[in-house]
């Protein structure tokens, strides 16, 4: 008997959208093994309910979001805790976004001032109707229970 | 460094997507658009290239560039690629230039694409805030209009900007683009239209937005014995300049503002600069093209003004950092008319204002052509580049955007929050 060469086939198929011109689903997923590197400090601290920021040693400008070297003069900076209590510098309220957040619309988004502190931070504020939401709202942070060490993991509410 | 000047520029239509184009083809158009422009250049005299294109998950084809080259007929000859979130465009335009001034080539083809159909958009929505710190400020809830309404938020703050302010931005470049083909969504639009409009994230509405698109442009720049050789109306680029802020808004100085020649300290003695309401890589970048182009007095010595408008809000802050009007005066000096088309009819009544008119967005910008973000700030070299030439009409086959005789304009490429922005000056040459 002849012996026939040929590939397997699958029961497989393309999801089709169109035939002219010829559209069909390409699917795409990477996960990713993502160090926090010189930021991991601050993801720690969020498990100890601390918010870590930085304090540059060299000029002492000082970040509530963190950098591992200052933006002013290039020092290093020193890991300093911030206080949990700020206010509203500026705020939105979500209605649409990227596909990753939108189940969790609306949601309101706040950049966070701390006194004596330089630079914001940008949080979730949470317990506030949108049309309430005021810059110089007083705010203060609150910390998940159960961490995913993403910066989440703390968020404010009105104090 | 040598004169360089623009020949030829061609665009395709820009649409919500070119399912029958790939990008290859789509730049090809635009680059046959150029070259049957300019009759006297053969692809042999062509140097070299760069291409500009954002977002390689859009693309989802690495060294497209490359593949734009190959298709375009110009391998073996030097090119490479050119990535600058939403500036890339007017990056990609200034690298051109720099390959002509510094004499490395004589004429180089600046093209650039996007295509933003191959994904829905909230998928779009994300790529685009994966340029946004992918530690602290993405996974908080990554969305560029949401970075944008908190920034505006603070402008209205500080200043006391309005939301019907920022709807005549949307009206006027809508209206403009009802002349324009090439554009993606034209539309008369009353300033309750645009307020009624789905909210996105406060206080910016759907149409307080622009829009993702497909489309690509390209622009022929040549050293000044080419464009004298080739082109009956070539246009010198006059000015370059571009500059950058921090990724984080989180992370903006509060300190003094940058001056522009016809500014000084006394203007600002209580604004903390740039805040997160104002862009501080614009006025660097509009500082070091206006000084490049002997500009002292920007709204006195430009006649028009093609800007980065991907949102309302966004037009009336980069008014203030081009030095069109001081900072904090941005919304008045859309409410008297001042960046209106002079004969167009926009449905509005405007206040009296001291400040000069000079159109901005004549094509209709980002909000009304769309925001194929590798072609666009190269789509604005071309509508400048036609309304330098006075050729409007030829191209769009209708004068009505022509701004009577044009002379000298600037364009404005800016990318996501104000973190790399070029502005460039261009000057007709006859």
């Amino acid at each position: 008997m002849k012996k026939v060469i040929g590939l397997p086939e699958t029961g497989e198929g393309t999801v089709l959208f169109n035939v002219d011109p010829i559209i069909i689903k390409q699917h795409y997923e990477i996960d990713y093994i993502h160090s926090y590197a010189q930021d991991s400090p601050f993801f720690a601290g969020l498990t100890k309910k601390k918010l870590l920021g930085s304090r540059c040693a060299g000029c002492g400008y000082t970040y509530a979001t963190p950098r591992g070297h200052c933006m002013t003069c290039g020092a290093k900076t020193e890991w300093i805790e911030l206080p949990l209590n700020g206010k509203v510098h500026t705020f939105t309220t979500c209605y649409f976004g990227g596909e990753e957040f939108l189940k969790e619309t609306p949601f309101t988004l706040v950049l966070v001032e701390f006194d004596g502190v330089d630079t914001l931070f940008l949080s979730r504020l949470a317990g506030v109707e949108p049309a309430e939401v005021r810059i110089g709202l007083a705010v203060k942070a609150r910390f998940l229970r159960n961490c995913k060490f993403r910066p989440t993991d703390i968020y404010f509410v009105p104090a | 460094m040598r004169p360089v000047y623009m020949l030829s520029g061609g665009i395709t239509k820009f649409a919500k997507a070119h399912p029958e184009k790939d990008f290859r083809l789509m730049v090809k158009e635009a680059f046959d658009y150029a070259m049957a422009d300019l009759p006297g250049l053969s692809r042999e005299m062509i140097d070299g290239s760069v291409c500009s294109y954002f977002s390689d998950h859009f693309t989802r084809q690495l060294k497209a560039g490359a593949m734009v080259q190959d298709y375009l007929g110009l391998c073996p000859k030097p090119s490479k690629r050119i990535e600058g979130g939403g500036a890339t465009g007017g990056l990609c335009l200034q690298s051109a230039w720099e390959a002509v001034a510094s004499e490395r080539m004589e004429v180089c083809v600046a093209m650039g694409f996007e295509t933003m159909s191959r994904v829905n958009t909230w998928k779009g929505n994300e790529f685009i805030a994966q340029a946004s710190d992918s530690n602290f400020d993405y996974p908080v809830g990554g969305f560029y209009t949401g970075y944008y309404a908190m920034m505006v938020q603070r402008h209205m703050f500080e200043f006391g900007t309005t939301v019907e302010q920022m709807a005549r931005v949307a009206i006027k470049n809508h209206a403009n683009a009802l002349h324009n083909p090439y554009a993606q969504s034209p539309g008369k639009l009353t300033i309750e239209e645009v307020r009624s409009s789905p909210m996105v994230a406060a206080p910016l509405t759907k149409l307080d937005c622009c829009t993702m698109s497909d489309g690509a442009a390209v622009a022929i720049l040549a050293s000044e014995d080419f464009a004298e050789r080739l082109c009956n109306r070539p246009v010198r680029i006059t000015g370059v300049g571009c500059g950058s802020v921090s990724m984080r808004m989180a992370d903006r100085p509060h300190g003094k503002v940058i001056l522009l020649p016809h500014e000084s300290e006394g203007d600002y003695r209580d604004l903390k600069y740039p805040g997160v309401h104002s862009f501080r890589g614009g006025r660097m970048a509009a500082g070091l093209a206006y000084k490049m182009a002997g500009i002292s007095n920007p709204s006195n010595e430009l006649d028009f003004i093609e800007l980065h408008d991907a949102y309302t809000s966004s037009e009336i802050q980069t008014y203030e950092d081009l030095g069109l009007c001081r900072y904090g005066e941005g919304g008045s000096f859309v409410e008297a008319g001042a960046p209106f088309m002079r004969d167009l009819d926009y449905g509005l009544k405007f206040n009296p204002g001291h400040w000069k008119h000079v159109p901005v967005n004549p094509s209709g910008g980002l909000l009304a052509c769309g925001h194929p973000v590798g072609a666009t700030g190269l789509m604005q070299a071309v509508f400048a580049f036609w309304q330098l030439q006075g050729t409007i009409g030829k191209h769009l086959k209708t004068s009505a955007l022509q701004v009577p005789d044009a002379k000298r304009g600037l364009i404005h490429s800016h990318a996501g929050t104000g973190t790399y922005i070029t502005v460039t000056i261009m000057e007709s040459a006859g």
